[in-house]
This record gives C-alpha cells, structure tokens and sequence, in this order.
C-alpha cells in the first residue's frame, strides 16, 4: 500500500520534467521519479556527487566504486555524461543552473518554506546538499507523503521543525494532491480520483484556496 | 624536482598531534585510503578534520573515529556512521555542520585567497546563526568564511613526480579543491606515471598545489550503497 503511494506520487513528479531539463532528484520518493518519465521527454539527471547524465545499472552489474550518485549508489554513464568536482556540482546548484529539483519534506508551510533535514529527538545527520538545493534550483518540487505515519498533517500554516529554505517551494505533490505556493498562499490545483477536497483540506493544517479549473491528479 | 615521498610514514611524518587536516571523499567514493590508514597507524590526536562526511564504523575517517584521534570535525553530512554517534553523544568529537556546498566554496575560498563570501544557502535556518547577514537586490545573503588547514590527504587517479594530477569520474569530489586550500597537500595515486606523460589539457590538479605525492596499495573501493535504492523498492 505505502509503496503504491509512493510510486503514485513518483509518477506524478515526473511529470514536473521537461524536455531538456537539467534535474536533481533527492532520495527516497523525487528519486523514483526517474523511472516514470514521460515519454520523448529527454532530461539530464545532475548530481551533486559530481555528474551529470547518467541513469541505473544495467541488471546483474556490479558498478564502479568511482562512479556514484548523491546517495553514494553506483550508477552508469549514459551517453554524453560529464563528470566535475564538488566545487562544479555547487556552481551549478546554488549559481541557479538546475532547471528542477525534486525534494522530499518532512514539512512545507504556506509561505513556501521546507523543513527536510532534522528531527527532534534524533541524531542530527547534517544537511548534506539539501540547503544548497533548496535555494539554488529554478524550480523547487517537493514530493512527499500527504501526512505523517502518524496521520499528522505536513503542509502547515508555520513549519515547526527546523528549516532547510525559507520560502523556497514552488509546488508540493503528495498522494492526494497538487499544491500551488503562490503570494496569495496554498492553491489546490490538482485532487486524486478518489479524493475529495475536502479530504484534502481536513489533512493538511494550512488553507488551501481550490483552483476554479481544479483537476483530477494525472500520472 | 621530485615530489614522490619513499613511504607512507614519511609522506606524513610531520602531522603532530592537534593538526588541522582536510580528508578529500564523497562518502567511501575517493577517499585516500592508504594516507588514512596510515594517519591511524601513526595515532596522532586532537585532530581536526575537514571531510565531506565521516565514513563508516569500519572504513574511511570512521577509522580515525574509531581510534579517537579526531577532537572536531567539520563536515556537511555525517549520518551512516554510529561510532560517530556515539561519541558526539559522550562529548567526546565536536561537529560543525556545513551546507555542502558552503563547505566546498568554504574551502575554495581558502584555497584563492578569499577573505570571506555571501550565500543564499541556509539564510533563515540553523545554519546561518550568529552569522552577518546581507540583503541585495531583495535576495538574503549569509557570510561564510573560507576554510584553510595544514594537510590536505587528497586521492587521485594518476599523477607524476611534479604532483600534478587527474581523476577519476565522481572519486573527483572534494579532492581537487582540498589540494587548493592546505599548507601541505599530500596526494595518494593509483598509479604513478612517468612525468610528461599525462596529457597537460587534462591535468585536473596542477603540481603547484601538491607537496608530496605517493602510490597507494591495495584499494578496497567499498560501496558504501550497493544498488539503486529505486530499483530496491522495486524487488
């Protein structure tokens, strides 16, 4: 079940990429996202382990331990790939060269800002690149769960946990809905078939304006 | 001139207790393994160490975490480690976090000479706390100050006597700036060529950044990740 939503909210991501869009995906969910590309769409997939162009494994491959994304995963080059440093891969992400990021969240709130990196009460890992990305991208796309395990919502009026970006998302997909951040607030573009606003609304803690041209969610 | 150090002792023979070292590595990708197996042989202490992350239990910086030779680390990501865990929870390892790419443009800075840079990144988070922070053009900077350190331990593909280097699709990472930015760059190689014969448009590092190089032995390359996470999710 949870992994069904998952890949529903991955194919609805991938249809944020454009044709020749350069684009990082983060881990989990955005990652996935990769699969489900709509077809003709050409897209180079950037990372900030320092590549550009690349794509999974063929079956049965071991991988080259030099050759990794930003989740330390061995990928393969795909035709036309270019490999740089630390110092290009953040050139490009915070100099605003990626034309999409696709983010995960633990929680986005109304004025845009994203909470993705620390949890109370547990070890604090670092931030990595999700800062960078998260300020650097065009377009940022956060792609997640509509609500927490626990049923808690995690679009909010203010975020409450730690902040990654300050006014940084531009859209959120989640299972249920697509999610404008504009100046006027939240607006629901876009609700699942079996959804209804108000379900929606009930789940998520910040208000939502509905479209007038409100659509059903297509993957 | 030659710049090949005899043995792995001798390349890091004076590191001292309390150095400040920069460790080149994205995860286990491209970290030097011989300079750190021998920086854990040598067991100097206090140490701070600047790396991307910290390695695992058993492999990378973990060792030197293991061994407790590092006082503080300055990092960007240090999940995947539970050593590490432990000994920030025991007040034994002090961490600064850095956004990665703060941390890279940190260490540029370092290396070219900059006093200091704004950046949008992590304007209104944690990470910009007692930070000086500018407004231009109605976008939000935060000061960042360069990183600097008496060692760099930095790992390439090949190099020659001169220290100059290339390397090797994403083992590139930090390595290449961290040469930039270090009193002494030490860099470990694959293999060592004869000097003239890298081909000088793709010299990656230039041989006036790097002090002393060496052949390392026996890479284990360990995949910190084995396969694609989607395709996982996927099985």
């Amino acid at each position: 079940m949870r992994k069904h939503k998952r890949e529903f909210i991955a194919r609805r991501a991938a249809r944020e990429i454009e044709d020749g869009f350069y684009v990082n995906l983060g881990l989990g969910i955005p990652a996935l996202a990769a699969k489900f590309l709509p077809e003709g769409v050409n897209a180079v997939l950037v990372s900030e382990s320092g590549v550009q162009g690349f794509g999974a494994l063929p079956p049965n491959h071991q991988g080259d331990a030099d050759l990794i994304n930003a989740a330390k995963e061995p990928v393969a080059l795909i035709s036309g790939a270019s490999l740089f440093s630390s110092v290009d891969a953040y050139a490009m992400i915070r100099g605003g060269h990626l034309d999409l990021c696709i983010l995960g969240a633990f929680q986005v709130d109304e004025r845009g800002n994203l909470a993705n990196w620390m949890l109370p009460g547990k070890m604090v890992h670092g931030m990595g690149g999700a800062m960078d990305l998260a300020c650097g991208a065009k377009r940022v796309v956060v792609a997640m769960e509509h609500t927490t395990p626990g049923k808690k919502p995690k679009i909010l009026r203010n975020c409450t946990l730690p902040l990654t970006g300050l006014a940084v998302v531009h859209r959120i997909i989640t299972e249920v809905a697509v999610i404008d951040v504009t100046l006027q607030g939240l607006v629901l573009r876009e609700v699942a078939a079996e959804v209804s606003v108000e379900d929606v609304c009930r789940d998520s803690e910040a208000g939502l304006r509905v479209d007038k041209d409100l659509k059903i969610i297509q993957v | 001139m030659n710049k090949v150090s005899p043995d792995l002792q001798r390349a890091l023979a004076d590191i001292q207790d309390g150095a400040t070292i920069m460790i080149g590595g994205f995860g286990l990708c491209g970290i030097p393994e011989n300079l750190i197996q021998a920086l854990c042989d040598k067991g100097v202490r206090n140490l701070t160490v600047i790396s991307n992350n910290a390695g695992t239990e058993d492999f990378g910086i973990g060792l030197l975490l293991r061994n407790q030779q590092v006082k503080k680390m300055i990092a960007s990501y240090v999940g995947e480690n539970r050593t590490f865990e432990e000994l920030v929870r025991n007040g034994k390892l002090q961490i600064e976090l850095s956004p990665q790419g703060t941390l890279a443009e940190r260490i540029r800075a370092g290396g070219a000479g900059i006093g200091g840079f704004y950046t949008p990144t992590g304007y209104g988070t944690i990470a910009a706390e007692n930070k000086e922070t500018r407004t231009w053009n109605g976008r939000h900077y935060v000061l960042e100050m360069p990183l600097r350190a008496q060692f760099a331990l930095v790992k390439a593909w090949r190099g020659d006597a001169l220290g100059n280097l290339v390397y090797r699709a994403t083992a590139r990472n930090f390595n290449p700036v961290m040469a930039t930015a270090a009193d002494v760059t030490i860099a470990e190689v694959e293999e060592l060529v004869e000097t003239g014969s890298l081909n000088s448009d793709h010299v990656d590092t230039p041989g006036i950044y790097v002090q002393r190089i060496l052949q390392g032995s026996h890479y284990e390359k360990r995949l910190q990740t084995k396969r694609l996470r989607s395709e996982r999710e996927e099985a």
